[in-house]
């Protein structure tokens, strides 16, 4: 059994990290949840965000933050764009899945070219700061992401509960011809949040370009647990997304600490199996 | 003799193709030719072993890898560490994916809520599970195993033509299973389950047990698919077996070619493994996966079904049955038909509670043979759910069903079904991609009595023309109007000749003229020997048909009688029926 401290210090980078996961289950979650889409091609879109933090941050020597200010939108446009895809094909569940796939794969392919296949690290004078809060270390840029993350998830969950847009979301996802019926103007609502989400793997983007070794084969590392967030935080709910996120990145970082990183993904995937066959009311 | 000749002579040509193809390594091709050719095969046995679940039935498995790692896995694991021989690992290869499905199957089939894409993510999960697994456990140890000891039987002049024959003989044999499985009663019932499950359970299709059988079917070749093609590889790590590529292919390979099609996999599986070859190095291979990704979108937006159903569907343009419009009017019969004294349903003290809300609360009903019994009620009074208990859509929570003096409220709704209960849904439920007479072929062969397939046929087509619907065999029940499509669910209850027909609102949504023609039919299959039970809100159509009519108030029998008097019951009238009809 390891010491208190390491077990302290492993359910720490574990939340932090699982903020990452919690910050690209969001998006997901708010597109499979209210517009009956699953959209793979998000991870691919983080990626390419990332890509082009790295890219005007190395050869431009542009500040994060700003490229973040360029990315985003640009995010925000092909969100909608793909939307208007979907919409005009009037593309079901099992069809997104395929499509955004083949999205995925296409932009792969186009990082490749570009980029090559070789790892990529973007250095800067954030990597390695840290916090000391008594016998633990809290890397700086990963407790930004988490704030990031915490405040982008709390503000979606009260635009989608408090608004009447949120609201209108929310019942044209319940039924969308007796949301029309009501005068919900569910197109122009769907545009909105594809737009909303592919803003939200920008974000994820810059973060993964900061702190992640870029390679355009790493887009699917993180599709297996990140799918299990979304589904153990309900999906549509961004604040569940991003607990559930903390919840396994935690518990994956304490299992690393407790047998051996190799066992990581039993944990996800066990408790993502758990949640699928036993349907806790809790959740 | 000559009719015999021209049968045989397609078969005979077949047969020699295949053996001439089986031969192909002997021709002395380059061995490169081989290995792609073996690439072909092994795609598409993967992808049509895919299909004959998730194509079929409709149950979306991104799970294929763990199946197909299990077995590639078992013949490593057997061969290298435990000496067996390499052909002799192959049968252990096949079961042990197929067990394991069975195990993971009876969990996940029994929950209603595991359709669709979470099925899709479940059996993905389970793939990474046991992957880390194999990776931790001494099975591979995290160092990947080689197999360049185990000795390969020379089967072949080649060690490439060898695998060729062995991926060949797979390949040929999983394309039989799968012509077989479309053309059976498992095919028909894996058909009826993708387009609606409950409907299909209610017809007299066991579907646990069939999808059951066809993830234990499709796991069991992935397996030997994986077998062999431990032996091709050589050098198998967990990280290059478990990946995505094996699930995300052969979807991609099932929806391309057209997954409902039993040839249809294959078809993209050859197409893609063709297309990703040709780009064969580095940068290429990358542009190669973007082209295909390219090609996906585009045929699953303009050609959602697949190529295979696509290709079919225009070679058998044929100009639709418009030309015969009106249904055709049901033979009167008189309605003077006397009740027998027998029993046939008994129910006694019939609860169903759903959650806090009572919607049973103990109802006694008894029906004679050969009755009509009138089932009414205001709104919320449990009749659709007496018709949903009796027909086990829902399990009672209290009470006792009994058909022929046999309890039957214990039985899965498919038992009861073919125990001689048939029912129509309220809004037609029909299996929207089989056509109007698949339709009721399909619940004939589930729900009737067993008769050979071109009984079931002829029957079928009685039963259509009986209910004014000859003329639209061919339709899919797309194009049928409402009223037809209520007719539709008439055909497929009468052609299981049902000893008890439950209607749930047949009549609501018709116009006059329907209703009259409805109302005849409904007399003449009683006239055919049908006890019948009927929810209706029209009263017109309660008075004239009904025997007895059992007025339900509050998950209660209320009343009970003959429809004249129920009807003047002022207790009756105060509940449901107003002042109006009293008057």
């Amino acid at each position: 059994m390891p010491s208190a401290t390491l077990l302290g210090q492993a359910l720490i980078s574990g939340v932090l990290a699982g903020g990452m996961y919690g910050l690209l289950a969001m998006g997901l979650s708010l597109s499979w949840g209210l517009l009956r889409l699953v959209n793979l091609s998000h991870f691919a879109l983080a990626f390419l965000a990332a890509y082009i933090v790295y890219e005007l941050g190395t050869t431009w020597h542009v500040a994060p933050w700003w490229s973040a200010a360029l990315v985003v939108p640009a995010m925000f446009g092909i969100g909608a764009a793909q939307h208007w895809l979907f919409d005009r094909f009037r593309v079901n569940e099992l069809a997104s899945l395929l499509i955004t796939f083949s999205v995925a794969v296409i932009l792969e392919a186009g990082i490749q070219l570009y980029w090559t296949a070789d790892f990529r690290r973007y250095e800067t004078p954030y990597s390695t700061l840290s916090i000391k809060a008594g016998p633990f270390f809290i890397p700086v840029l990963e407790l930004a992401l988490c704030l990031v993350a915490g405040t982008l998830a709390w503000g979606t969950w009260l635009w989608l509960r408090r608004t009447f847009v949120g609201k209108a979301l929310r019942a044209s996802a319940e039924d969308a011809d007796i949301a029309a019926a009501y005068g919900v103007n569910h197109k122009q609502l769907a545009y909105l949040l594809s737009g909303i989400g592919a803003a939200y793997a920008g974000i994820a983007g810059t973060f993964i370009a900061l702190i992640a070794t870029l390679a355009p084969a790493e887009i699917w590392t993180w599709l297996g647990v990140v799918f299990a967030v979304v589904i153990i935080g309900r999906l549509g709910n961004p604040l569940g997304a991003l607990l559930a996120g903390m919840l396994i990145g935690a518990s994956q970082s304490v299992a690393m600490a407790i047998f051996s990183p190799a066992w990581a993904p039993v944990v996800s995937f066990s408790i993502l199996i758990v949640v699928l066959l036993w349907d806790p009311e809790w959740l | 003799m000559a009719m015999k000749v021209a049968r045989d002579l397609p078969r005979l040509v077949a047969a020699l193709a295949v053996g001439a193809f089986a031969l192909l390594p002997t021709a002395g091709l380059p061995a490169f030719y081989d290995s792609f050719l073996y690439l072909v095969l092994f795609w598409v046995s993967l992808a049509t072993s895919w299909a004959l679940l998730s194509g079929f039935a409709g149950y979306f498995s991104l799970g294929h890898a763990a199946f197909f790692g299990v077995g590639l896995y078992t013949t490593a694991v057997m061969a290298t560490k435990f000496d067996v021989p390499f052909l002799l690992t192959l049968p252990a290869a096949a079961i042990l994916p197929a067990l394991l499905a069975v195990v993971i199957g009876a969990i996940v089939f029994r929950l209603r809520r595991l359709r669709g894409e979470l099925f899709a993510l479940l059996t993905l999960a389970v793939t990474f599970v046991i992957a880390t697994i194999v990776l931790n456990t001494p099975i591979d140890g995290g160092g990947g195993i080689f197999m360049s000891a185990v000795p390969l039987p020379s089967l072949m002049p080649t060690p490439t033509g060898t695998f060729y024959l062995l991926a060949f003989v797979i390949c040929v044999t999983t394309l039989a299973i799968a012509w077989k499985v479309s053309h059976s009663r498992l095919g028909m019932g894996l058909f009826a389950i993708h387009d609606d499950e409950d409907v299909a359970e209610a017809k007299g299709v066991p579907t646990f047990r069939y999808k059951l059988a066809a993830f234990a079917l499709s796991a069991g070749i992935a397996g030997i698919v994986g077998g062999v093609h431990a032996m091709f590889v050589g050098f198998i790590t967990v990280a290059g077996t478990f990946e995505l590529t094996v699930p995300l292919y052969v979807v991609l390979m099932s929806v391309l070619g057209g997954s409902r099609s039993w040839f249809g996999p294959a078809v993209g599986a050859v197409v893609i493994t063709t297309l990703l070859n040709s780009f064969n190095s580095g940068d290429q291979a990358m542009l190669g996966r973007a082209f295909v990704g390219f090609i996906l979108i585009v045929a699953i937006l303009w050609l959602p079904d697949g190529v295979v159903p696509a290709v079919r569907k225009w070679l058998k343009r044929r100009p639709t049955g418009a030309a015969r419009a009106g249904a055709a009017v049901a033979p009167v019969v008189a309605s003077t038909k006397p009740a027998g004294d027998r029993t046939l349903l008994e129910v006694r003290g019939a609860t169903k509670r759903f959650g806090g809300l009572l919607a049973l609360a103990g109802v006694d009903l008894d029906v004679r043979e050969g009755e009509i019994v009138g089932l009414v009620g205001p709104n919320g009074s449990g009749k659709t759910t007496l018709i949903n208990v009796i027909s086990g859509h829902y399990p009672l929570s209290g009470g006792s069903i009994a058909l022929d003096g046999r309890q039957i409220s214990a039985l899965p709704a498919h038992d009861i079904a073919r125990r001689g209960v048939a029912r129509t849904y309220q809004i037609p439920r029909p299996f929207m991609n089989m056509t109007a007479l698949e339709n009721v072929i399909a619940a004939a062969t589930f729900g009737g009595p067993s008769r050979s397939p071109a009984e079931i046929r002829e029957e079928s087509l009685h039963w259509m023309a009986f209910t004014g619907l000859s003329g639209k065999e061919d339709m899919l029940p797309a194009g049928l109007n409402l009223h037809e499509r209520k007719f539709l669910e008439l055909a497929r209850a009468l052609a299981t000749k049902p000893k008890l027909l439950l209607l749930d609102e047949v009549l609501s949504g018709l116009n006059p003229t329907e209703i009259d023609n409805a109302i005849r039919l409904v007399r003449a299959i009683r006239a055919q020997g049908a006890t019948i039970v009927f929810v209706e809100h029209l009263m017109r159509a309660v008075v004239e048909l009904s025997d007895r009519v059992a007025v339900l108030n509050e998950g209660k029998l209320f009343a009970l009688g003959a429809p004249h008097e129920v009807m003047r019951d002022p207790g009756v009238v105060s509940i449901y029926l107003g002042k109006a009809y009293a008057a």
